[in-house]
């Protein structure tokens, strides 16, 4: 479900290397042809197994059970339940998206930017690798072993300092709980994302704008966080269509007691219990079109991000 | 100077603490099986539970044919693009994007749809054709992070210079990518494929929805049924990620230490 | 005391002394070059007066003001780094604008100063742009402007060509001095590039392993170097093996030969080993074997011929060592031979004597 690649961002566009060599030295005209045989079975495999799945869904949100054009069951997503459960699933993802991200960025900011020793940053990388690709069943079952009822920090605040926790209200298998759960995969994937961002603030940014006067809140008021918004933007982004589209965790934490859009998902492709096939292609199209807007947000962020740092 | 770096210590503290608290937890409650005191009950029913052993194994194999799977198709299409179809970059690029923007549960359901038993490409009416339906949905997760490595790692060397090179001294075209592209680009493939293989051994989701017996869906199982045996589950594989991640390290640094020597 | 005085100033990064007691008086509006390799200490020197760094010991005054405690946001320079400093969330007239609006002026004296900067610099056409959008040229250009739109006292420029392509690197200098002089800005500049120190500078420093070895104008430094590092580092010199024979009349044999230096030959007693050096254009060369009686003449072999366009840079071999010289091209003569026998001879003025034996 959750990953996130440790390799470096790329630079958008090579430069303006291979194209007009390329022209020059292809002698002739059949091996144009020729050419694309190289990617054919990358394509007929993305073809079979990402375009088609998705558009068939994709169509069947607009078709009766029939198969005849509708807007029906675009219509019927705007029922109480299932809004519920899209409402309910964006303010996880938010929410999570947005701690993680504010919290992520002062754990690279410490590590890149804060003067702690220098052994600190690879050590909070390659937990962050693992951390951030330690998500699904398993990271449920640390939370309940850990803040559930009978879990450690749990037992320990009332033997120890007499808090109930419970007993304030909170619940592991709730909003707030699937929340605090998701940013153990969250904080991680935004410190990857944003460390190199952070590396790449020039020292001489800081310099120049010091000796034009600036102070440093100046410096990170009016250079540094600009420079940074777009990567740190994205990358919550990121992070909000990471949680939107996860149903792992969630599904081990709280069963199908939280009614996130995942999870209904799941229940309609294993049981219909929508009661209309089309209904759920539907729901699927919404979480594609949700994913999708924020996640080629992040894209064309990132792109811009890249372009000023160069 | 000195503020901002107590400053930063009191995120870091708090972010470890964050990160390091659940993993106690979890052990902790790993060793409470027995009644009244600590012990490693838990991993020995788990260990001795001939489910775990199938499933896991059944997960490790299907990992092992993802990596290969996305190995095959990634590396020649991503040298084929920088060298002969660099107009294309984009496309392909988004294409291994999408998985990143299709969650999924989406990509499974629409194989459940599209490759039914009664469809024209009945993948989903026999075990061992869902098992490669399997492998292939996982194939597409792990797309984003083998394309984005191999590119990454074809750029770092000339591609073109090394196949002209090639060419000049009279090696054919398989010659070259096995001897002399794939070597050079090795350290990413694996960094690739122990990243794929991170994200495939738990992987939930798919395995679940294509009701194939593999790891991910008997966690959840056992975490609906057991106490303690979850907590011992999620430990372990704890250490399976951390083990792959720390591969991935081991790899990397490798390739640093050897190149400029 | 003069307009920008370095005084005393050592500094040391844990064990390494990087800047050994410099001392420098600049004038108001004077162009003062810092020359030396990487790791002499010029840049230190530099990051000080800008208050990056602070000295270990020792006083920086500018304009009578001791500014050694302050901060680089107090003290008034403006600086030029090495490349891609400008800010990239902002276009070229807000890169520009940037020290005004901290300091808080007006948006009208934003507005016209900024026009007024970027007409100085000749890219009003550029201001709307963001600086991946200009060249690497452009680009030191809006540095340059940013650095004196709020009329620093003092301009610090840190290598700023270096990472620019040579012919650019050639017009961008003249450019920049010729601003300098215009806003008669008191300006040092750390190079590592001779040419450059000698083409642009009232004065260079040249610096070696954290001492300064010579202050002094280019065609001092360059005609009257103080050390050998100094005549090394400095141009190109060919190196001959001597032996003092009268120090006072500056009589010293070369090979077979007798060659006079009009200057003085100082801590030299006869029978001392010496190096004679020559720079490539001081020797004249003769065709033929004819040493005659003249005296600062020897004769050698063509070695090599290095056609360099205006110049052809002829390698005499004699004896053991070797002398460049410089002849300029002409089209109607036949270019010289590898092999033929010739006749270099130069000027008492023109041999400078070094210490001891050369390295090779």
């Amino acid at each position: 479900m959750t990953a996130i690649d440790t390799t470096p961002p790329l630079p958008a566009e090579p430069g303006p290397v291979p194209d007009a060599f390329a022209a020059s030295r292809k002698p002739v005209m059949g091996q144009q042809t020729w050419a694309w045989i190289g990617i054919t079975p990358f394509m007929i495999f993305a073809i079979l197994f990402l375009i088609v799945p998705t558009l068939y869904l994709v169509i069947g949100a607009f078709q009766d059970a029939d198969g005849h054009f509708t807007l029906q069951n675009i219509a019927d997503l705007f029922t109480p339940s299932i809004l519920n459960a899209y409402w309910l699933s964006i303010k996880v993802s938010l929410a999570s998206a947005l701690i993680g991200a504010v919290l992520g960025f002062f754990l690279a900011y410490a590590v890149v930017l804060g003067g702690l020793p220098a052994w600190l940053r690879p050590t909070l990388m390659t937990f962050s690798g693992v951390a951030s690709n330690f998500a699904g069943v398993p990271l449920a079952f640390a939370f309940l072993s850990t803040l559930g009822r009978m879990g450690l920090v749990t037992v320990l605040l009332r033997d120890f300092l007499g808090i109930n926790l419970y007993g304030t209200g909170f619940n592991l298998l709730s909003f707030w709980g699937l929340t605090l759960t998701y940013l153990y995969f969250q904080i991680p994937l935004m410190v990857l994302i944003l460390t190199p961002a952070l590396d790449g603030l020039k020292k001489e940014w800081r310099e120049a704008s010091e000796i034009l006067g600036a102070s440093s809140k100046q410096y990170w008021t009016m250079v540094a966080l600009p420079v940074l918004f777009p990567s740190v933007l994205g990358a919550a982004l990121l992070l909000f269509a990471n949680s939107f589209g996860a149903i792992a965790t969630a599904y081990a934490l709280t069963g199908s007691s939280l009614n996130i859009v995942t999870i209904l998902l799941y229940a309609q492709i294993r049981g219909d219990v929508l009661h209309n096939q089309n209904l759920g292609y539907a729901l699927a199209l919404g979480m594609i079109l949700i994913t999708g807007l924020s996640n080629g947000a992040y894209i064309w962020l990132r792109a811009r991000a890249e372009r000023w740092m160069r | 100077m000195k503020q901002s770096k107590i400053g930063a210590w009191i995120a870091f503290i708090i972010g470890a603490l964050y990160f390091i608290v659940p993993l106690i937890g979890t052990f902790e409650f790993s060793l409470r099986m027995k009644r009244g005191e600590y012990s490693f009950e838990a991993y020995r029913v788990v260990l001795t539970d001939p489910n775990f052993l199938a499933s896991f194994g059944y997960s490790v194999l299907m990992a092992l044919i993802t990596v290969i799977m996305g190995a095959v198709l990634v590396v020649p299409t991503a040298y084929w693009i920088q060298l002969r179809l660099p107009k294309l970059r984009p496309i392909v690029e988004f294409i291994t994007l999408l998985p990143l923007v299709m969650p999924a549960i989406i990509i499974v359901f629409g194989y459940l749809r599209l490759y039914n038993s009664s469809s024209w490409l009945p993948l989903t009416a026999n075990a061992r054709s869902t098992d490669l339906l399997l492998s292939f949905s996982y194939v597409t997760l792990a797309l984003p992070y083998m394309y984005r490595a191999v590119e990454t790692g074809m750029r770092s060397i000339d591609v073109r210079t090394l196949t002209e090179a090639g060419e000049i001294l009279g090696a054919s075209m398989m010659t070259i990518l096995f001897k002399v592209i794939f070597p050079n680009v090795r350290v990413a493939i694996l960094s690739g494929a122990f990243l794929t293989f991170a994200i495939v051994i738990g992987e939930f989701t798919m395995a679940s929805l294509l009701n194939r017996p593999a790891f991910g869906p008997y966690l959840q199982l056992i975490g609906a049924n057991r106490a303690y045996e979850p907590s011992a589950l999620a430990v372990i594989a704890f250490l399976v990620t951390w083990a792959c991640m720390g591969i991935i390290n081991v790899v990397g640094n490798l390739k640093s230490n050897k190149r400029p020597a | 005391m003069a307009f920008l005085e370095i005084s005393d100033v050592r500094k040391q990064f844990q064990q390494n002394v990087v800047v050994k007691g410099f001392n420098l008086g600049i004038e108001r509006g004077e162009f003062v070059s810092l020359l030396g390799p990487s790791g002499c200490g010029k840049t230190t020197v530099l990051r000080m007066v800008a208050g990056f760094e602070s000295p270990s010991a020792g006083r920086i005054l500018i304009d009578g003001k001791d500014v050694t405690p302050l901060r680089p946001n107090q003290r008034n320079v403006g600086m030029v780094f090495q490349a891609y400093a400008l800010f990239p969330n902002m276009t070229v007239a807000d890169n520009v604008a940037f020290g005004l609006k901290v300091a808080k002026r007006s948006p009208s004296e934003i507005k016209s100063r900024v026009e007024e900067m970027l007409a100085m610099i000749k890219l009003p056409h550029l201001a709307s742009r963001y600086p991946y959008q200009c060249s690497g040229g452009q680009q030191q250009r809006v540095a340059l402007a940013r650095a004196l739109a709020h009329k620093p006292k003092v301009l610090l420029l840190d290598e700023p060509l270096s990472a620019l392509d040579a012919k650019i690197r050639v017009s961008l200098r003249e450019d920049i001095r010729a601003l300098q002089r215009s806003l008669g800005i008191t300006t040092i500049f750390v190079t590592h590039d001779q040419e450059e120190a000698l083409s642009m500078s009232d004065r260079v420093v040249v610096m070696n392993e954290g001492r300064v070895d010579q202050v002094g104008a280019p065609f001092e430094i360059y005609n009257d170097p103080a050390t050998r590092f100094v005549a090394n580092f400095v141009g190109t010199l060919s190196v001959l093996k001597g032996k003092v024979l009268d120090a006072k009349a500056g009589r010293i044999q070369v090979g077979k030969s007798e060659i006079i230096a009009s200057r003085k030959i100082i801590n030299h007693n006869v029978g001392d080993a010496c190096s004679v050096a020559l720079r490539p254009e001081a020797a004249v060369l003769e065709n033929g074997h004819d040493l005659g009686s003249g005296r600062n003449r020897l004769g050698g072999t063509i070695d090599e011929v290095s056609f360099l366009g205006s110049v052809v840079r002829i390698r005499v071999k004699i004896d053991d060592d070797a002398i460049s010289l410089d002849t300029f091209n002409n089209p109607s003569a036949i270019p010289p031979q590898r092999g033929a026998p010739v006749v270099v001879s130069f000027t008492p003025h023109d041999v400078l004597v070094l210490d001891g034996e050369t390295k090779h």
